[in-house]
């Protein structure tokens, strides 16, 4: 019921937001105005920022190139302000593929600092642009007209920023929950599980980059038929921080903190120039530091801003979602005869400058067989590790997974052949529930992007793939912990839900490094049942184990790495009798 | 463009750029020992200058506001954290470093620089409130977050400089200074003319360049900056205090900002805010060398001041445009030049 309710919630507060001109005074109608129009440009700060984890210094040179496209398409070409719509978003999204494409690649604060300096130039370029009619700025744009309607009251003005504001947030959202959302939420702890899951991750960012251009350049279209004349003054760099000012004190991980953010810094700011003022006199621009040091205290104290906080205050319980009904999916892939090899390794080799970290090692995994993998540290497990999911590159040797030789791949490739990994360090998306972690590892099951999901067509393919992921939920014993925070839940949990993201793509070789690490008693022997439950199922497994006795009871052949070499492999009993073992790991022939 | 012409712009864009190289340099010292993109290096530089001009005018300048302020806050943040520990030691070097030194710049900033004094005495006195500035900004904006990803410490950065400008806004109002510098008769070489403040911020310049390098390899404090540049965790293991290296770094970015302050500030008029630009163009050259490598920084610091130059005579009102538009290659070589760098989780 209260979740009902909830659901219903913003469109509640739609229709009574949209009540405002009747209620409110012309002057409040216009700062309400402006803050959904910031609140539209930070909504695409939270996507990118909040979500995907990259800062732009430069939003409002997107805010900018959507006003002017329109200003001077409606003006000196007298076009339609809905042509103008079309030109402006294409602009933004453009340019920010072009700073995109320049900058992904590198760590963010390239990124972060190529927006600034193109806010720069862009002030620059239009302060000075004839065309565009230097600081003077373009005048008498028209207003924005539906059918006959010219929409050129300040109540108009009002309804038309909400109608686009409400579209935004619907969007987003919507979204935030698709399998494309998914990826992009597991961008801000760096782009290894989308790769490890057969997922672009340069790709995803880019698209996060270039949604936030585009949102941006939606309020400055609303900005230019709404004001009907543009300057350079608000598309420089304070208005760019302003915005993720905005963003990040309300909150940038979700979409309600733009709101919020927006909202606050708009009327404070409003408040303390009416209190400094009278004070300092009328240039004083000391509320830019008010602001500063309080952006400075959240991002010591409450990084993830105000919202989250809020949240807290009134102890907002949601009751969790409904459990999703799991659904066994069928392979999509041909199954080897158990017996074959999977992957086969012959003379591999890795070396970092003079240290070599993998030498001459041969060996091959086979379907319906666990291979353990031991040795004692800096042994160069791995390495190996590395080089067979696709992670490090080899020196030399060969290496071949399903009868195919493998020339040079990276992850992402290694995924889509039907290898899927676990990480020694747990690599999960913390503030995204277990189910749809798990879903991450999905992805490549899935084929909805972007346009899918903005128009609702992925209902199907989504309902799969999450039943998918709760079936194998299920399978690792956590079906009650769908809806946690995959962040709160314990250690040998969050294990178990890196296994169930690996089993998510549809692998015939699982590597696991480490598993047991960490792990109680208890969940070692649940987690030993597991593998072997997938042993008889036919997947090849390759487990990298510290744990001896954990391992030798599990394996069906162990092989033994010391520095960089294979020193044996066979059997757990005769590997264990092995002199060449017993001096790695006790330093003396027992 | 004459011959004369292209010798006078080429002089500019040198000396300018001389500039850039300690901007740089320094931009790419203090990333690599703490990974902040240090933005307020640009406000140090144009608050030395609006120093300086205001002891030529035998007013007070409004630093030693600022300094008494942030001196204060940071005195009771660190001297409170020290005693809610207990630790004598930390109590100690707050009270010397947020309380003794500053104190004392102030009130010699105060009381001892007449308008009649040397210009050289007041030159030293401008060093001295700027470098002190350093290590303040450090503690209040930077210290408590060290650990967190470049991309927060960027954020804070730039928060930083927007706190700093809008106090040099009501601290030095919203008049441009020029500085005197170096004065006497061009030295002319052959058929060159050559200022002498060319000159002499080359030759400065050089000197610091030199000076920092000698840091480096000859000192135990030069040596402990690299080690946490080279390795944060591995150097405090072997007992290189990151904030030690981070405070350090910063007393380092302070002097040299206020020394180039006093250097660019004959050459164009400074105002409260001229340092954002003045930053990000130091930031372009360091980009150069990948904000790690100081010779390429260097270099790239120098390519900006020349461009910088001839853009300003071609088409002036676009020369910022042009600077900036730079960063664009800049960008796309590095991009190809380095391999995908993996971000850190926030």
């Amino acid at each position: 019921m209260m979740r009902r309710i909830l659901a219903w919630a913003p469109l509640g507060a739609l229709a009574v937001a949209a009540m405002a001109p009747l209620l409110l005074t012309p002057y409040q109608l216009t700062v309400a105005t402006y803050i959904m129009l910031a609140a539209i440009v930070c909504t695409g700060l939270v996507l990118m920022t909040g979500v995907a984890g990259m800062v732009s210094f430069g939003q409002a040179a997107f805010v900018g190139v959507g006003a002017y496209v329109t200003a001077a398409l409606s003006t000196t070409f007298a076009l339609s302000p809905w042509i103008g719509l079309v030109a402006a978003i294409a602009s933004a999204a453009v340019l920010a593929a072009l700073i995109g494409l320049i900058t992904v690649r590198m760590s963010g604060h390239y990124l972060a600092l190529a927006t600034l300096c193109f806010c720069i130039s862009f002030y620059f370029l239009v302060g000075n642009a004839e065309l565009l009619g230097r600081f003077n700025g373009i005048t008498g744009i028209p207003p924005v007209t539906v059918g006959a309607i010219a929409l050129r009251s300040e109540a108009a003005g009002f309804a038309l920023v909400l109608g686009a504001l409400a579209l935004v947030i619907w969007w987003t959202r919507r979204l935030l929950a698709s399998r494309t959302g998914r990826v992009l939420r597991s961008l801000r702890t760096g782009t290894v599980i989308a790769e490890s899951f057969g997922v672009d991750g340069q790709r995803h960012r880019l698209i996060a980059f270039v949604a936030a251009a585009v949102t941006a350049a939606l309020s400055g279209w609303l900005y230019a038929h709404v004001q009907r004349f543009v300057n350079p003054t608000p598309f420089g760099v304070p208005a760019s921080i302003d915005y993720l000012f905005m963003t990040v004190i309300g909150g940038s991980g979700q979409v309600w903190g733009a709101l919020l953010g927006a909202a606050l810094v708009t009327t404070a700011k409003q408040e303390l120039q009416g209190l400094l003022q009278p004070v300092f006199g009328a240039t004083t621009r000391l509320d830019m530091l008010v602001f500063a040091a309080l952006m400075i205290v959240m991002l010591h104290r409450a990084r993830r801003g105000l919202w989250p906080l809020l949240q807290g205050l009134i102890s907002l319980h949601l009751p969790a979602p409904p459990i999703v009904a799991g659904i066994d999916l069928p392979s999509g892939r041909a199954r080897p005869t158990p017996g074959l090899p999977v992957l086969a390794a012959s003379h591999m080799r890795r070396s970092f400058g003079g240290l070599v970290a993998v030498d001459d090692v041969s060996f091959d995994v086979r379907a319906g067989e666990i291979l353990g993998v031991l040795g004692p540290n800096g042994a160069g497990k791995s390495t190996l590790f590395n080089l067979i999911s696709g992670t490090l590159p080899r020196s030399s040797g060969e290496l071949s997974f399903l009868g195919q030789p493998l020339a040079s791949v990276g992850a992402r490739d290694m995924c889509r052949r039907g290898l899927a990994r676990t990480f020694q360090h747990v690599k999960l998306v913390p503030d995204m529930s277990a189910l749809e972690n798990v879903a991450m590892g999905a992805t490549q099951r899935g084929h909805c992007g972007l346009a899918a999901a903005s128009l609702g067509l992925d209902r199907a393919e989504e309902r799969r793939l999450l039943g998918w992921s709760q079936h194998l939920l299920a399978r690792v014993g956590l079906a009650d912990k769908a809806w946690e925070a995959a962040g709160s839940l314990p250690l040998g949990h969050q294990r178990l839900v890196e296994i169930a993201r690996a089993l998510a793509a549809d692998p015939v070789l699982l590597l696991l490094d480490e598993p047991a690490a960490g792990l109680r008693a208890n969940e070692k022997t649940d987690l030993a049942r597991l593998l072997l439950e997938l042993r008889a199922d036919g997947l090849a497994i390759l487990l990298v184990e510290h744990d001896m006795e954990f391992v030798s009871e599990l394996a069906d052949r162990l092989m033994v790495m010391n520095f960089g070499r294979l020193i044996a492999c066979g059997q757990p009993g005769e590997v264990r009798a092995n002199v060449e073992v017993q001096e790695a790991y006790l330093g003396v022939a027992a | 463009m004459t011959f004369d012409i292209a010798a006078v712009l080429f002089q500019d864009g040198v000396a300018n750029g001389a500039v850039y190289v300690l901007l740089a340099t320094v931009l790419v010292l203090v990333f690599t020992v703490t990974r902040i993109v240090f933005v307020p290096q640009g406000d140090l530089i144009a608050f030395s200058a609006l120093t300086l001009a205001a002891f030529e005018a035998g007013h007070t300048p409004g630093t030693v506001w600022i300094l008494a302020l942030g001196a204060a806050l940071a005195l009771i943040l660190a001297g409170g954290k020290a005693a809610g520990e207990r630790n004598l030691a930390g109590l100690a070097s707050a009270a010397l470093w947020f309380g003794a030194v500053p104190a004392a710049i102030v009130l010699t900033a105060l009381f001892l620089v007449p308008k009649e004094a040397p210009l050289l005495w007041k030159m030293a006195v401008t060093c001295a409130l700027i470098t002190c500035l350093g290590p303040i900004l450090y503690r209040l904006v930077f210290e408590p977050i060290a650990a967190a990803s470049p991309l927060v410490l960027l954020i804070a950065a730039v928060a930083a400089h927007f706190g700093l400008s809008s106090i040099g806004l009501h601290v030095f109002g919203a008049e441009g200074v020029r500085t005197p510098g170096f004065a006497g008769p061009p030295l002319v070489v052959g058929d060159l003319v050559v200022t002498r403040q060319t000159v002499g911020v080359i030759a400065s310049s050089l000197v610091l360049v030199g000076l920092l390098s000698l840091f480096f390899r000859r000192s135990l404090s030069g040596k402990a900056l690299l080690a946490a540049a080279h390795n944060r965790r591995g150097a405090e293991l072997i007992g290189v205090s990151a904030t030690a290296a981070g405070r350090t770094a910063f007393i380092v970015a302070g002097l040299i900002g206020a020394i180039s302050g006093i250097l660019i500030g004959p050459m164009t008029t400074l105002y409260y805010d001229s340092g954002f630009i003045l930053g990000l163009k130091g930031f372009v050259g360091a980009i150069v060398g990948a904000l790690a490598i100081y010779p390429l920084a260097a270099l790239g610091a120098l390519l900006v001041g020349l461009v910088e130059a001839f853009a300003s005579f071609w088409a002036s009102a676009y020369r910022d445009v042009i600077v900036f538009t730079l960063i664009t290659p800049v960008l796309f070589w590095r991009s190809l030049a380095s391999p995908h760098v993996e971000e850190e989780a926030e």
